[in-house]
């Protein structure tokens, strides 16, 4: 909405006073995550201004250090897996609630998506006794169990969401022509909502990719994730090796942003059939 | 429907069922329950002023040397200690020294060892703490505490800790939510009247952070307010100040760092509903004589306050449970609850009472949820 010719003062203080604050937040928001990858090319020991120098040496030191290999390989091994079996549980989920008139229905999606809003905290030193138990603190497969109850959340409402989308008839119209329910998921509703499902896993990787608090309580050392890394990083001090792999995931949430984006583009294109 | 059980068997052995656990503990005894009974039965008709009765060092006696492994004994120890200080050591040492043969007196067996077994506050905890459950962490986690008489009093003033802590999680929690209402509304107002392009620049913007990893956006903030900063060097260089301010490691870092994480929170939310209001509505209002101001108050504000809402309430209840980015921004008077949860699992190892604080910080949250459910569909919040 522009500007019209008859404004009167304060509409122009509104106006322009409104766009102020929202180029300001916005630069706020924006702002803070950028500025570490100039910072991160330092050629000093310390994070200190005006920088000394430019070189490249903290990304060297970061590829050459064995603890940040060893995170990164962590990271993506509990990630992907968490993703998968995230992406398996909450698309056949998706699928059986989306359609359901069941009256537990809004209990069932309680229970869902509470992962998202129980404070983490909670979440984490319940699963940390409870693993115990079972022998599955400090094990990969406790790691990659919790990590999947936080992001299976997200995979579920995005398939629902597409799925809201989907025109149920076609399922109908593969069954009578003899195709198996499986199959007929295969090729007929998966093509059609691969949009939400991919999302919804990119969804679930970043989830379980940046997650520490779980990490901080059931992780052995050996099972060290980037954030964890991080995390103890942080803790002693700040060095120029912590920016270089923070600038390094910047641009990975930012590929895997443009990723969802797109990928909601395409879903868009399909609601016009 | 069906298709949904895997899901939920999951989710209810992952997540729902060591919550329930965990929140048990606040209120479960069992170990010293099980390592006292005969003590217990003893002491049921003793009370706290009046000699401690013989029969009731006989049975301590049986049940110490009831106990087995020292694991156990430790155990056992452990949690006598979180009901009162000192326990512990008079418990390892007491089991340690206990002659296993029976012992004619031995109530002056037990006094030769320590002398504090002829204090009664000791033996008032094994009356009172023996029972399968316990209302003590509860009534801690409240500032609360059982007197040797039964009655629930309030701890000495300057051993209350936990009330103003969980005030201070709302307070910190509440100065977010609002500084995230006030930079969120315009912004959110603002994206949903600029042409395409720059309205898709700018939510890229909002949603980078909402994507980018918590522990970069905190190590940012870390990086930019720390003393020798940009910030601190750019004020520095404009001259508005001469020595560098203390941004971070206190109360300002914290709102700072933590309303970045969340304004996605209020402003996506806030977006989704101006998305909705139409835009001739405000131009409706002032052709028919409103100023600008009564316009939006009357007009457009109305018609977007379900998205407030649940953005301030979204907000607020994602605060509540933060920890994280206090830990690392925050000075020792910036801590949560979290904080406080997270200190009773690993330093005090009082599981009991990092329960109960959990059941208090939980109980808030599902409270809040529930109001919030009032206004928006949970799902809705998601887009």
């Amino acid at each position: 909405m522009s500007l019209k010719p008859y404004a009167t003062f304060e509409d122009k203080f509104w106006y322009y006073g409104s766009r102020i604050v929202c180029v300001a937040v916005l630069a706020f928001l924006i702002l803070p995550i950028l500025i570490i990858a100039p910072i991160s090319f330092t050629s000093g020991n310390m994070l200190v201004f005006p920088m000394p120098g430019f070189s490249t040496r903290w990304y060297e030191t970061v590829f050459h250090t064995q603890a940040w290999l060893d995170a990164a390989k962590n990271s993506l091994f509990i990630g992907l897996s968490a993703t998968a079996l995230a992406l398996i549980l909450g698309t056949l989920a998706a699928l059986g609630l989306a359609r359901s008139q069941s009256a537990w229905k809004p209990f069932i999606m309680g229970l869902v998506l509470s992962p998202i809003v129980i404070p983490i905290v909670i979440t984490a030193v319940g699963i940390y006794f409870a693993f115990a138990d079972f022998g599955l603190s400090g094990t990969y497969l406790g790691l990659i169990l919790a990590h999947t109850a936080l992001a299976v959340p997200f995979v579920v409402v995005t398939v629902m969401a597409s799925l809201e989308r989907f025109d149920f008839a076609l399922v109908r119209a593969a069954s009578t022509l003899g195709a198996s329910p499986f199959t007929a998921f295969r090729r007929v509703i998966l093509p059609i909502i691969f949009p939400g499902v991919a999302a919804g896993g990119l969804f679930a990787f970043v989830t379980s990719f940046d997650e520490i608090v779980v990490t901080l309580f059931l992780a052995a050392p050996e099972q060290r994730t980037l954030p964890r890394q991080i995390f103890s990083g942080v803790r002693e001090y700040v060095s120029p090796g912590i920016a270089a792999v923070a600038t390094l995931l910047v641009c990975l949430s930012t590929l895997l942003l443009l990723t969802v984006q797109l990928l909601e583009r395409r879903s868009r294109k399909y609601r016009n059939f | 429907m069906a298709l949904a059980a895997p899901l939920l068997l999951f989710l209810v052995l992952v997540f729902a069922w060591p919550i329930l656990a965990f929140s048990y503990r606040a209120i479960d005894n069992g170990v010293l329950h099980r390592s006292f009974p005969a003590t217990h039965a003893a002491l049921q008709d003793w009370d706290a002023p009046a000699d401690v009765p013989p029969v009731a060092f006989d049975a301590l006696a049986r049940d110490l040397q009831g106990i087995g492994s020292p694991e156990r004994v430790a155990v056992t120890a452990r949690n006598l200690n979180n009901f009162l200080e000192g326990f512990r050591s008079l418990l390892m040492k007491t089991a340690n020294r206990l002659p296993p043969e029976q012992q004619a007196d031995w109530r002056d067996t037990f006094i030769n060892i320590d002398k504090r077994w002829g204090e009664t506050k000791y033996w008032a905890v094994l009356k009172h703490e023996t029972g399968a459950l316990t209302p003590s962490f509860v009534l801690a986690a409240l500032d609360l505490k059982l007197s040797d008489d039964g009655s629930v009093t309030r701890v000495a003033e300057e051993r209350r800790l936990y009330v103003p802590l969980l005030w201070r999680t709302f307070e910190i929690s509440f100065w977010v939510a609002l500084i995230c209402f006030v930079l969120g509304y315009p912004t959110a107002y603002v994206l949903t009247r600029l042409p395409p392009l720059a309205a898709g620049i700018g939510m890229i913007c909002v949603l980078l952070p909402f994507w980018t990893s918590l522990l970069v956006r905190t190590t940012a903030w870390i990086i930019l307010l720390q003393g020798n900063g940009p910030v601190n060097s750019l004020l520095q260089f404009v001259g508005l100040i001469t020595e560098p301010l203390q941004l971070i490691f206190n109360r300002f870092g914290t709102l700072v760092a933590m309303s970045h994480v969340l304004l996605p929170y209020m402003i996506l939310p806030l977006y989704s509903v101006m998305k909705l209001v139409p835009e001739n509505q405000m131009l409706a209002a002032q052709s028919l004589g409103a100023n600008i101001r009564v316009a939006f108050l009357r007009v457009y504000f109305p018609q977007t306050a379900s998205g407030v809402a649940a953005g301030l309430l979204l907000v607020f209840i994602l605060a509540l449970g933060y920890y994280i980015t206090p830990a690392l921004v925050g000075g020792p008077s910036d801590q949560m609850l979290s904080y406080m949860i997270t200190y009773h699992v690993n330093e005090v190892v009082n599981w009991g009472m990092a329960s109960a604080l959990g059941v208090m910080l939980l109980i808030s949250t599902c409270v809040l949820l529930l109001v919030m459910s009032r206004f928006v569909k949970m799902r809705q919040l998601m887009r």
